[in-house]
Parts: structure tokens; C-alpha cells; sequence
């Protein structure tokens, strides 16, 4: 009996449809004037806030004012100089230790401006799972990174990091080249199953806040 | 297996639109997901170009799906997934289970997934002693009512906030008589995080898989797959076969369509894309065949995998709306389940390709633009050929034809017909034999026919018409 696999791939090819083309993604697709606007103006609908910040000190003030910040009492920063923290997840070996912590400040790599999207990878943090356990979550972004559209994102996170020399097999890379956990955060955690009345904090973060950081800073 | 066994949709459905007060909340829910998905697309100028992009890509997938396949396990094996590959649902719990207790796990979370209720996975762990939890919301909802879910993207679309209150006053010891969702979503965030923090597995569908990276996508708005597979150290991923694309840029297309079509939002909350086990972790990947394959060879019925599961179809759908995800006894039902479902058991299924008015709107709104009311039709025809279709739809269908071919015979049967709807009794019309008739009314007989307006209209013609 051939293995399920052959058996599969043989009925596949048995049943090979006509032969059809792969389309390039390619358009004149839709930016705007100022993406930050934008991002912020879609964040808000979906129950999240966008802040810009100057400076390292501005962010910081801009921290003590909100509410769930102030109100804490473990915090997780993961951002150099941002926010005060008080949890050293060095002494946590198990990713269910996280679960006490009330505000997570975690590294976004870039934003679309389309959907109010971050996208964050488990790189910069020791245990995904803060994206998701903290009871609210503070993601500070690069100001100058930010796309207009999905497109430019898949665009970006698959463009090759030009050193195909450093790696053994010769391939190229990009952000999928090796095991690793990217997500795109748009807003805090929701749900609409309850009689579709929106309930903001289903099981994840009550609350996300995006920081963009000037990059002179 | 969640399968309610009914006779035929209208029979189920009958029961449903007994309550006219839940008919019309039912529809009116729904229908305010349909109004959410056409601002969100509304919002979006490039919506045809996406949708063609979409469409155009599946079909490419699926003329080389093997390819794709194999290509896609290489990627996922270089990561360190461990990838499976199961021809039904029987093979696809086994493996699972399989995995399961190799880690002698006993307490696992699930996120939504249509495969695995399709697959039946919750009662075969739970026969080996594995206590399986729904995470999503509207799915535990139902897994504690002991239900199956009635829509694909909202399971619980079906309950009210009342009965949820019930519920959970039941289960959970909240307030009796509670009925805001912030409380009672509150209440079922404190005992789902507990369940998370004790599982000793994840498991979720997936809603795409990446043949050029070997990694795959699941996307929630609640943030419980990432939950249920971020503690424990194991995932398992179960998916169709056809979830497959074969770029990683082709998600911008996808993922630009997904949530809007399913709830209008512009992206879902999370958007997670894996790549790999996570460092000490463990990731399986399943592949379901469970009769895909058979689809791929069966002509008009093959653009079915294109599809992405956004449950568009369903909010359109008016028959959908008013006669509930139960009536159509399939995994799931809505204008997609009834091509699906009726094609894979078409003796058992045989009721569905005719709950459809061919109003041709799930057409128009899906995402991935399969021609659903055209297959709907072909899956008529099809029904006819295997000789499933009633004695009176049968009959009816062949006086109609005998009639339409014989232009006299039309024009006979006409003026009969109008003079008898004007001076006969209701009983000779509406009786048993008068399906149509059970809850309609014919309409009354124009004074004039078509044919006594155009030739009227020939001897005197219209003034020209004039703009304003």
C-alpha cells in the first residue's frame, strides 16, 4: 500500500486540472498622503490609540499619562530606556510565568498604514506569548517605519537580506528563512460572538497603544 | 461527528422559522455583517483587482497543487515542522491523537477550526479520555452547549445574549439573569486563561500555508490561537490541502480580502504567521486530504477550494439568514456548504442545492469569486442525473418543459391560468399538492398580457424618450 502521502499526491496528479498562470501582484494600489494619519484614524476604529513621540523623554511622559501604565504594577519593557521595568524574565523559565504581567512594552518592526497593522516577531523577546498574555500591551515603533499597504509589507518582510554568502547553503534570506514567529497586531484583543455586541479584551490585551518613536531620537 | 441528521433543508428549516421573532433577529444580525463587509470593501478602490488577483492565484494553486504540496513540506521539514499527510478524517484523528498521546497529553486547546469539526477530532480525543477546549469565543459557547457551530466565522450567531447568560450562570456560576456581553466575556476570559495556562498542547486550523517559505498563517481576532500554542510546548496544525499559496506575497491579496468579506474589519486582530517550532517546542503540520483531491478532478465543482472560509456567503445568502446554520445538516451549510456537501454525499446532502433562491449574491460578494449560484445550479442538474430529485419537482419541471416548447400550448395555458386564478376558489390552487403555495400567494393575474402590451404598444408607438 503506498504511504497516505504518495496516495494524496497521486490522486492530485491524476486529477491535475488544465494548466492555469500565476498573475504577478502587480497594481497601482492605494497610498496615502500621510500613512501615520491614516494608521492612527483605522487604529482608533479598531479600539486601539497611536502616539507620536519626539524623543525617548517625550515618550516616557507620554507613558506616565496613560492610565494603564500608571496603574500597574508589573511592568514588562523590552524597548531600551522606554517605561520602567519591573519584571526580570530572566528568572522566568517557563513562558506561563509571564502570566502576571499587567503592561508588556515590546519592540514593533514596522506598521501598515491600511489596517493599523504592527508587525512583531518572538526575535527582540524571550517568550512570544507576552504579545498576547499581557493585560495590556505597548508596542513602540520606529516612526520612519511604516508602509502603506499588505502588499509592501509581504514585500518587505520577503526581501532577501543580501548576504546569501553567510548562510551554508547558499539560499537567500529573508524574514522567513528561519524558524521564527511573526504576527501582525491590528488593535487590542476583540471579540463579536456574543450577539455581535464588540467586547474589547477577549483574551489577550484590553487594551494596545502604538508608539511611534522619531528615529533622531 | 457533529452531524444533525435531518431529512432536508426545508423540513429542518420549518422548525427554525417557527419562532417569526428569532427569524427576523437572526436575519437582521446577519445582515448587519453584510453591511459591515460592504463598507469595509466599499473602502477599498482596488476591491475587483484583489478579487480577480485571488482568484487567479487559487486556480494556479490548484491546477499544481502537488507541486505546491511537496514543495511546501520541504520548506516546513528545512524549518523543523514535522509534517503529516492524512487521506480522510479517520487518518487525520488518528495522527493527531497519535501525537497527543505520545506526550501523554491529556488536556489540549483548540482554536477555530472548520477542518477539525468536519474531521469530527473533538469526540475522537474525548474518547480517549483527552479533554479538548473550543478557545474561541462563539465556539465554546457552543461546545458548552453541546452543539455544533452554526455559522463559520460567528458560531454563535445563533444564540442570544439571554440563553448565553443562562449558560454561563450554569457553568460558570455567574449572575443569573446576566445579560451583557462585557460581563459574561469577562467571565469566560478568566476561565479560558486558566485552561490555556494548563494545557499541554495547542492545536488550530490554519486559513493559509506558504509553499515558497514552508510557514502558514492563522489569523483571530481574540488573540486564543496564539494563546493556546505560545504556553504549551506542542502545536499541532490541521489543514485542508487546499489552504495552500504559493508566495508569500500573495497573502497581501488574501489577507486584504479576508477580514473585510468576513466581518468588515480591515485586517483580523492577529494575523499570525509561524515558521518553524518555536525554539524548544514541537510543530506538527497535518495535511487532510478527506476527499479535496476527489474535488480537484470534479470540472465545475473544483473552484469550491478556492475557497478561504470568510462566511461572506452565508451573511448574503437569504435563505441562509432566515433558516439558520442547522437546517442544512452538514458541517456547515450557507451557499458554499451546499455545494461542498452535496457533491461529497449527494444522496444524504441531496436537499441543499435547492435552498437557494439563485439570487446569484454570494457570487457577487465573494472574495475569491467562485461562481457559487452557477455551481448551485450545476449541482441540480447533477442531482437530477443521479435521480434525487423528487417525484414533483420532477413532474413539475416536465409539464413546464412540455409547456415552454409549444408556443400555442403557452398561450393557452396562459389565459386558462389567469382566468381561473380570477374566478376559482382557493382550494383547487392552494392544496397539498402546492408546494410553492404553502406560504404563498400567487399574485394576481395582470388584466393584460405581455404579448396584448406589445402589440398594443406596435400600433401606437411610445413618444421618443427624452432625458429628465
Amino acid at each position: 500500500m503506498p504511504s497516505s502521502k504518495d496516495h494524496i499526491l497521486q490522486l492530485l496528479r491524476r486529477n491535475r486540472p488544465a494548466a492555469a498562470e500565476l498573475p504577478m501582484v502587480a497594481h497601482a494600489w492605494t497610498t496615502f498622503a500621510d500613512p501615520h494619519a491614516k494608521f492612527a484614524e483605522v487604529l482608533e476604529l479598531v479600539g486601539g490609540r497611536a502616539i507620536r513621540a519626539k524623543s525617548v523623554d517625550d515618550l516616557n511622559q507620554h507613558l506616565s499619562q496613560l492610565p494603564q501604565y500608571a496603574v500597574a504594577k508589573k511592568v514588562v519593557s523590552l524597548v531600551p530606556s522606554v517605561g520602567t521595568n519591573n519584571v526580570d524574565l530572566s528568572t522566568i523559565d517557563s513562558p506561563h510565568g509571564t502570566a502576571v504581567v499587567d503592561v508588556a512594552i515590546l519592540p514593533g518592526e514596522f506598521a501598515v498604514a491600511e489596517n493599523a497593522a504592527v508587525w512583531v516577531t518572538d526575535r527582540q523577546v524571550p517568550f512570544r506569548v507576552l504579545y498576547f498574555l499581557c493585560q495590556h500591551l505597548i508596542l513602540v515603533v520606529p516612526a520612519d517605519q511604516i508602509v502603506d499597504h499588505m502588499h509592501a509589507a509581504y514585500e518587505r518582510l520577503m526581501q532577501t537580506g543580501g548576504q546569501p554568502q553567510g548562510s551554508k547553503d547558499g539560499r537567500q534570506r529573508n524574514d522567513f528563512s528561519e524558524p521564527v514567529f511573526g504576527a501582525f497586531i491590528s488593535g487590542p484583543s476583540k471579540t463579536a460572538d456574543i450577539e455581535q455586541t464588540l467586547v474589547i479584551g477577549a483574551h489577550g490585551p484590553r487594551s494596545l497603544v502604538v508608539c511611534f518613536l522619531d528615529p533622531t531620537s | 461527528m457533529h452531524v444533525i441528521k435531518t431529512a432536508d433543508h426545508s423540513t429542518a428549516a420549518a422548525a427554525f422559522i417557527a419562532n417569526g421573532d428569532r427569524v427576523r433577529w437572526h436575519d437582521s444580525a446577519i445582515w448587519f455583517a453584510r453591511t459591515k463587509r460592504d463598507r469595509a470593501s466599499h473602502g477599498v478602490p482596488e476591491w475587483e483587482t484583489l478579487r480577480e488577483l485571488a482568484s487567479k492565484i487559487k486556480l494556479h494553486t490548484m491546477s499544481r497543487l502537488d507541486e505546491y504540496l511537496e514543495q511546501f513540506e520541504a520548506n516546513a521539514t528545512r524549518l523543523g515542522a514535522h509534517v503529516h499527510w492524512a487521506r480522510d478524517a479517520a487518518e487525520h484523528n488518528t495522527i493527531v491523537a497519535g501525537i497527543l498521546n505520545q506526550h501523554g497529553v491529556r488536556r489540549v486547546v483548540k482554536s477555530k477550526s472548520m477542518l477539525t469539526e468536519e474531521c469530527g477530532l473533538n469526540p475522537h480525543l474525548e474518547s480517549q479520555g483527552i479533554e479538548v477546549t473550543d478557545t474561541d469565543l462563539g465556539e465554546w459557547i457552543v461546545q458548552l452547549r453541546n452543539e455544533p457551530p452554526s455559522h463559520i466565522v460567528t458560531p454563535a450567531i445563533h444564540i442570544r445574549k439571554e440563553e448565553v447568560g443562562e449558560l454561563f450562570h450554569e457553568k460558570l456560576g455567574t449572575d443569573a439573569g446576566a445579560t451583557d456581553a462585557q460581563y459574561l466575556a469577562e467571565a469566560a476570559r478568566r476561565h479560558l486563561r486558566a485552561k490555556f495556562l494548563a494545557a499541554e498542547a495547542g492545536i488550530t486550523g490554519v486559513n493559509f500555508a506558504i509553499a515558497d517559505t514552508g510557514g502558514f498563517v492563522v489569523c483571530t481576532n481574540e488573540g486564543n490561537a496564539d494563546l493556546g500554542v505560545s504556553l504549551p510546548k506542542i502545536h499541532i496544525a490541521c489543514m485542508g490541502i487546499e489552504k495552500l499559496v504559493p508566495r508569500a506575497t500573495d497573502l497581501g491579496v488574501f489577507q486584504r480580502l479576508l477580514a473585510r468579506s468576513a466581518t468588515g474589519q480591515p485586517i483580523t486582530t492577529y494575523t499570525s504567521h509561524f515558521h518553524g517550532p518555536r525554539p524548544g517546542g514541537e510543530l506538527h503540520i497535518v495535511l487532510v486530504d478527506n476527499r479535496r483531491s476527489e474535488m480537484l478532478g470534479a470540472g465545475d465543482f473544483r473552484r469550491t477550494l478556492n475557497c478561504i472560509r470568510c462566511g461572506a456567503c452565508f451573511n448574503t445568502c437569504p435563505v441562509y439568514r432566515r433558516s439558520g446554520g442547522f437546517s442544512y445538516g452538514a458541517t456547515f451549510g450557507g451557499p458554499i456548504g451546499s455545494i461542498i456537501f452535496s457533491a461529497r454525499e449527494p444522496r444524504q446532502h441531496k436537499s441543499l442545492p435547492f435552498a437557494c433562491s439563485l439570487c446569484a449574491s454570494c457570487s457577487d460578494v465573494c472574495p475569491v469569486k467562485i461562481d457559487l449560484h452557477h455551481q448551485i445550479f450545476i449541482s441540480r442538474r447533477q442531482l437530477a442525473n443521479l435521480g434525487l430529485v423528487s417525484f414533483s419537482k420532477r413532474l413539475g419541471l416536465r409539464v413546464v418543459a412540455a409547456v415552454l416548447a409549444r408556443p400555442w400550448l403557452y398561450r393557452f395555458a396562459g389565459s386558462t391560468a389567469r382566468l381561473a386564478l380570477r374566478i376559482s376558489p382557493r382550494w383547487p390552487i392552494y392544496n397539498r399538492f402546492n408546494i410553492w403555495g404553502r406560504q404563498r400567494d400567487l399574485p394576481p393575474p395582470p388584466r393584460r398580457t405581455f404579448r396584448e402590451l406589445y402589440a398594443a404598444r406596435k400600433k401606437t408607438p411610445p413618444l421618443p424618450y427624452r432625458e429628465g
